[in-house]
């Protein structure tokens, strides 16, 4: 077996305003033909900058040692991208190595025709009259499940879906047949049933064209779906490589067992849950819910005369005192729109909303501002929840001094301090601006200001989808943990299941803002009844190989079943 | 003078009050029917600002009259023009006028507004053109070049070469040229928009336009064309170069915004080469905001118009706003200023239909 | 807990909040060369301004002295270092007294215009409604009105043409005022709306803040730092703006104060006749301080934006392993002159590699 792409002892450093920082650090890697490499890390890993280099795609602030020697599809001609002047790499580039990006919306130019950017590609390396180019793009689109492709290659990327737009991404990088593909996080910015579909794409690449992929991701439920090889890196080394199976059953580095220790299975929560409900006090179910929803609508109203939209359509559903409903849904489902109305951050537009005892449909801002106290909320992106102007101190100190309980900061400051210990945060840290937290720790700040008033009940909105596994599994267990502590109720918001299993008593599942399933973990989990929730229950990529085979026949025939 | 509009993406750009293009529903014909509609607000908003603004300090008699005649005459004289009603009378009427496109007469020589704009309006319009054939020469090829150099001797080069355009006022610049290629050098014309034996040549074709090129290509003869052109370099130079300064780095800003996209990395990744990735992945899709920020520097361009015309003499709607101006005509003024309100407005509707044509988004 | 010490809130180094100080400190290569020579040039400028009773020779109204009349027109001398105009001026003292008009207008249009302008814009883009939308369609109307004349009729209406020292510089300060709102307006409700959608106004919001503690405290500190770079440029622009309404005849009397653009309208027809000096002198003066103005704006406006910031290049793989991540999307997401090009916590270059410290 040959290889396509050698890499050896690539390093790679970046001019930066902070001075020069080195990304990669003598990164030795091999593909060989027709195989799935994974390359696996959390953000700093150093994982898309030595795919990039693969392609010569670096910018001109990066600066590369080492050699990344890549072979034609046929093997008889061997190049090292390092030294490549220009002109080369451009012959190299969509022959013999394709790229898919992260962000097919981004990845298109938005001012062509999708069959103009294909044949762009072919008619780049070699002559190839603009009929023949045509054929081809049509061809290929028809290959990667484009429905209606001699219509469709003339329309603007806007005119696709993200999951076809995605498609029309690597039937680009297909055209030209070349032997290698490196797919940057291919499906991160997609929905998880999207996504099993352009693994499945994927991996006929790998079966039917024969061509070998580096796959980047950080999830490592699609690297046992697709991967044959896995290369673990961490702060730009390579930590450990194997195969897929001994890496997910005999795991050799520390951080390897760490990442995979982390990573959340669906149907883990379901002991807690069971423990959870067995705790509980007799005549529980009779406490008057926290958040009771009935025939729930929330439209938003449309420009220029045209139709409004409706975000949530009908929806019933009730919070008890203490309880966690995980609300689960992908996007557009509705899920994010009836955490802020619960929060009084949207209108209701229909039926009825009770929070707190206060109905939301008609409420004033006036009336629903005391009952505020009672209630947290944790917002999905860490970078922007906190003034960057104010210090982390001043910003968790904010709940108790709008309610009244402190004069200022400076006097809020013990139970501040209280606080952040309480989401084991170090006192100091108070003292700190939100950019020199990182991203978990900011969540956990962001906790800690939700509970200052110690609420009743508390709305995190997809808390951790903007964070790295092994922070996602520190945050989910402090939330946890506080939960137990403080016994808020909760509308636990998220797009990932295993997540929403890991806390909730609940879950709700959301399509198209109907609910369309309802239950503890072990019901809709274990025996989903609603065929979405098959579906998407059989979407998700299990962190295991061996499991996930079956998983994918599984889904093969629900596909198949209608 | 507007400011200088170098934000990238769509900060630099009045967005807010204009239709969002959206992709789902509505489509193109909608489109182009609502951004319609918003001209007249702009022109009706602009109408009453100066009707009031002009009115606040009394009326034009007495301002055109004020030292020369006794207070009876002016009186007899205001009541005679109308003044002497409550204002809001007044404003409707003229609303009505304006909505007729009657824009008053001037109170010096007693020729309608709209008169003025039939003698003067092809010269400021000669004028313009000329400068923006100025402009887009000089900006765009530029500005490409130093957003493909950028932080290279040559990026430098044209940046400062373009905020030196933008720092000299035009007047200064006129009066340079003037002085260099005129007055010292005698190369070129200082002043006027032909010699006098090129202008009676012109005057007795049958159906002039008033623009001179045309006229002088009417003629058939190659000397009154030359003569003519020869008058033309200097304002479109001097104005030219102030636009094209704005337009060098308007393209320099939104083509290094592009060149750093995704959608040029992947068209790198198959191959394009890199002169073609500056050609058409990276230029077109700048180009709409460009496009968009060009359309108003329409404004700046004619204020720069009325300072050219002043410097160069040059007998368009800015040179008879000066003479206005200092025979304090404001009857005059406030018609040509709402006059040149609409045009801007107009101006402003074609180019956002331009932009629209070059996005996609907005067509489908 | 009884250990509760109040820590006093640790503010960043002061250097890193100064505005201008801050840049310089952040710039290198050909941007820090074109902000220290605009900054410069403001020195020069502002200082000239400020000793002008010293430096130049003789009043800006002065026409004679103890050895009689300086005469017209006359040439760049020992006596007259730039020549005398043709109403028998001392061209070198108006060009040095005409700073100090240009100063004068310039702060006066300034500060008005960002009161109003700010004020409108925080209030409009934070409540939105009708009034909003009224607002945004009359700052729309007036920005792409040809400014010059829309300073012209407020001239007129400010001073008749009339033009002591301070009606001058009133009107022309007045009428730039008004030119300016919009433009404060638009980019303080722009950055307010922008703001107001953030997670961490929706915050304070759920949190039960009232409205003014969210737009004072939120929302006013973080919507106004990209105000010293529009200072910048209107401050060339209401400089470029006079000097336009002097050269209409619009300007200020010779006798109340020296203004470079009312010179340069009476050297007109000196230039004809090949006369330079009277025109060549203030003309440059208002380049100079346009240029400076200038150098500075672009300057900052480069270094408030990643994808324009310089970059140094760094030695054969180099440096310190850290944790480095590429960015969906690249930097498109920060946003021009955003929050992530002024806050130097998150910094992107322009192929959207963030280093996090």
């Amino acid at each position: 077996m040959s290889t396509v792409v050698d890499i050896r002892n690539l390093g790679v450093s970046f001019a930066t305003d902070a001075g020069a920082v080195k990304a990669v650090d003598d990164v030795s890697l091999s593909v060989a033909r027709g195989e799935v490499l994974a390359i696996v890390g959390e953000s700093g890993s150093g994982k898309t900058v030595t795919a990039k280099t693969i392609l010569g795609l670096l910018p001109e602030t990066a600066t590369t040692s080492g050699a990344v020697v890549l072979s034609n599809r046929e093997g008889t001609r061997e190049t090292d991208i390092i030294n490549l002047s220009t002109h080369q790499l451009r012959e190299v580039r969509g022959t013999d190595v394709a790229m898919v990006f992260q962000e097919p919306s981004t990845a298109l130019n938005p001012v062509y025709t999708v069959g103009w950017q294909i044949m762009e590609g072919i008619r780049a390396h070699g002559d190839v009259s603009k009929k023949e180019a045509r054929a081809k793009a049509i061809d290929i689109l028809r290959r990667v499940g484009i429905p209606d492709p001699e219509e469709r290659v003339d329309h603007y990327p806007h005119q696709f879906s993200g999951g076809q737009k995605q498609r029309v991404v690597i039937a680009m990088a297909l055209v030209l047949d070349p032997g290698l593909i490196v797919a940057d996080e291919p499906t991160t910015a997609l929905d998880v049933t999207v996504q099993a579909e352009i693994l499945d794409l994927l991996r006929k690449c790998r079966d039917e064209f024969g061509t070998a992929i580096v796959l980047i991701t950080h999830n490592m439920g699609v690297v046992a779906d697709l991967a044959d090889r896995v290369a673990v890196m961490y702060e730009g080394n390579v930590v450990e490589q194997a195969d897929v199976e001994t890496l997910f059953s005999a795991p050799q580095a520390d951080y390897t067992k760490a990442l995979l220790a982390a990573v959340p299975y669906v149907g883990h929560g379901a002991a807690s849950a069971v423990e959870r409900v067995a705790a509980r006090a007799a005549g529980w179910a009779e406490l008057t819910p926290v958040v009771e929803a009935r025939g729930l609508e929330i439209s938003y109203p449309g420009r220029f005369g045209r139709p409004g939209f409706r975000a949530v359509d009908g929806v019933d559903f009730v919070i008890r005192p203490g309880e966690v409903l995980g609300l689960v849904g992908e996007s557009g489902s509705g899920k994010t729109t009836i955490g802020r109305a619960i929060a009084g951050l949207t209108k209701v537009t229909g039926g009825s909303l009770q929070v707190l005892g206060a109905e939301m449909n008609g409420i004033r801002e006036r009336n629903f501002r005391p009952l505020r106290s009672r209630l947290g909320f944790v917002f999905q992106d860490p970078a922007s929840s906190f003034n960057p102007l104010l210090t982390i101190a001043e910003c968790v100190a904010e709940p108790l001094i709008i309610h009244g309980r402190a004069k200022d900061a400076n006097a809020a400051r013990a139970r501040v301090n209280e606080l952040l210990e309480a989401v084991q945060l170090p006192r100091a840290y108070g003292d700190r601006y939100p950019h020199e937290l990182s991203g978990g720790q900011r969540q956990r700040a962001s906790l800690a200001r939700a509970l200052a008033l110690e609420p009743e009940l508390l709305i995190a909105d997809e808390p951790t989808s903007a964070l790295d596994v092994s922070v996602q599994a520190r945050v989910l267990e402090l939330f946890a943990e506080l939960q137990r502590e403080f016994g808020f109720a909760s509308l636990f918001i998220s797009h990932d299941l295993a997540v929403v299993d890991l806390l909730a008593d609940r879950i709700g599942v959301l399509y198209r803002g109907s609910l369309v399933e309802e239950g503890t973990g072990a019901e809709v989990l274990g025996a989903p009844k609603h065929p979405y929730t098959q579906r998407l229950l059989a979407s998700l990529p299990v962190p295991d190989p061996v499991a996930q085979a079956e998983r994918r026949a599984e889904l093969r025939r629900i596909r198949e079943a209608g | 003078m507007s400011t200088l509009d170098t934000a990238p993406v769509s900060e630099g750009a009045p967005t807010a009050g204009r239709p969002k293009p959206k992709s789902q529903g509505g489509g193109f014909g909608r489109y182009l029917l609502v951004r319609f509609l918003l001209i007249f607000p702009t022109i009706f908003i602009l109408v009453t600002l100066v009707f009031f603004l002009m009115r606040t300090t009394g009326d034009p008699i007495t301002a055109a009259q004020g030292g020369r005649l006794g207070p009876e005459a002016l009186a007899a004289l205001r009541e005679a023009a109308g003044y002497d009603r409550p204002l809001f009378i007044q404003y409707f009427e003229y609303l009505g006028q304006v909505a007729t496109f009657n824009f008053g007469s001037t109170l010096t020589t007693n020729r309608p507004v709209i008169d003025v704009l039939f003698t003067y309006g092809p010269a400021t319009f000669e004028l313009v053109a000329y400068s923006l054939i100025v402009a887009f020469a000089v900006g765009i090829p530029l500005g490409r070049l130093a957003a493909y150099h950028r932080d290279k001797p040559q990026d430098a080069v044209f940046r400062v070469l373009a905020i030196l355009w933008y720092a000299v006022p035009i007047f200064f610049a006129g009066l340079l040229l003037k002085l260099i290629f005129a007055v010292w050098l005698k190369w070129l014309p200082v002043a006027g928009r032909a010699s006098v034996g090129a202008e009676l040549q012109m005057q007795v074709l049958p159906n002039k336009t008033s623009i001179y090129t045309i006229d002088a290509l009417m003629t058939g003869d190659p000397g009154v064309l030359g003569d003519v052109l020869a008058h033309a370099v200097l304002p479109a130079i001097a104005l030219g170069l102030l636009t094209g300064g704005i337009f060098l780095r308007l393209v320099r800003t939104n083509v290094i915004g592009t060149l750093s996209t995704d959608y040029v990395d992947a068209a790198r990744s198959r191959g394009v080469a890199e002169s073609r990735l500056l050609r058409k992945h990276a230029y077109r899709p700048a180009l709409i905001p460009i496009v968009t920020v060009i359309g108003l520097q329409i404004a700046l361009l004619l204020s720069g118009a009325v300072l050219t015309e002043t410097t160069f003499e040059w007998k368009g709607l800015g040179f008879i706003l000066a003479e206005f101006l200092e025979s304090r005509d404001f009857v005059a003024v406030q018609g040509i200023v709402v006059l040149l309100a609409v045009i801007v407005a107009l101006t402003n509707f074609i180019v956002d239909i331009i932009a629209a044509f070059i996005d996609p988004r907005v067509r489908y | 807990m009884t250990a509760a010490s109040a820590t006093p809130v640790r503010r960043r180094p002061l250097r890193d909040r100064l505005p201008i100080v801050h840049q310089l400190r952040q710039s290198m290569g050909l941007q820090r060369g074109m902000l220290v020579a605009g900054l410069v040039m403001v020195a020069v400028f502002i200082l000239c301004s400020i000793v002008a009773p010293l430096i130049a020779p003789y009043g800006f109204a002065q026409r004679k002295d103890e050895s009689g009349s300086f005469g017209t027109q006359q040439p760049p001398s020992p006596e007259h270092l730039f020549g005398t105009t043709v109403g028998g001026y001392d061209v070198f003292s108006r060009v040095i007294w005409g700073t100090q008009t240009a100063i004068l207008v310039i702060v006066i249009a300034v500060v008005l215009s960002i009161f109003i302008g700010v004020a409108l814009g925080l209030f409009s883009g934070y409540f939105g409604g009708w009034l909003d939308r009224v607002l945004v369609v009359v700052c729309d109307a007036i920005y792409a009105f040809p400014s010059l004349l829309l300073a012209i009729v407020l001239s007129i209406v400010i001073s008749q043409g009339q033009s002591n020292l301070w009606g001058g510089v009133l009107a022309a300060a007045g009428s730039i005022t008004v030119v300016f709102i919009p433009q404060y307006f638009r980019v303080i409700r722009a950055e307010t709306v922008r703001i107001k959608a953030e997670a961490f106004v929706e915050s304070a919001k759920v949190l039960g803040a009232s409205n003014s503690r969210i737009v004072f405290k939120h929302v006013f500190r973080n919507a106004t730092r990209t105000l010293p770079l529009i200072i910048t440029l209107n401050s060339s622009e209401a400089i470029l703006t006079l000097a336009a309404l002097g050269f209409l005849g619009f300007g200020i009397e010779p006798t109340a104060a020296a203004e470079w653009g009312y010179d340069l309208f009476k050297a007109q027809s000196d230039v004809t006749s090949g006369i330079w000096w009277t025109a060549f002198f203030p003309g440059a003066a208002i380049v100079f301080t346009v240029l400076g103005i200038t150098l500075v704006g672009e300057s900052l406006n480069d270094l408030a934006d990643p994808r324009l910031r310089g970059r140094r290049r760094v030695a054969q793989a180099s440096g310190e392993v850290a944790a480095t991540s590429v960015v969906p999307g690249g930097t498109l997401t920060a946003g021009p002159g955003g929050l992530a090009g002024l806050e130097d916590g998150q910094s992107f270059d322009e192929h959207g590699i963030e280093v996090r410290r």
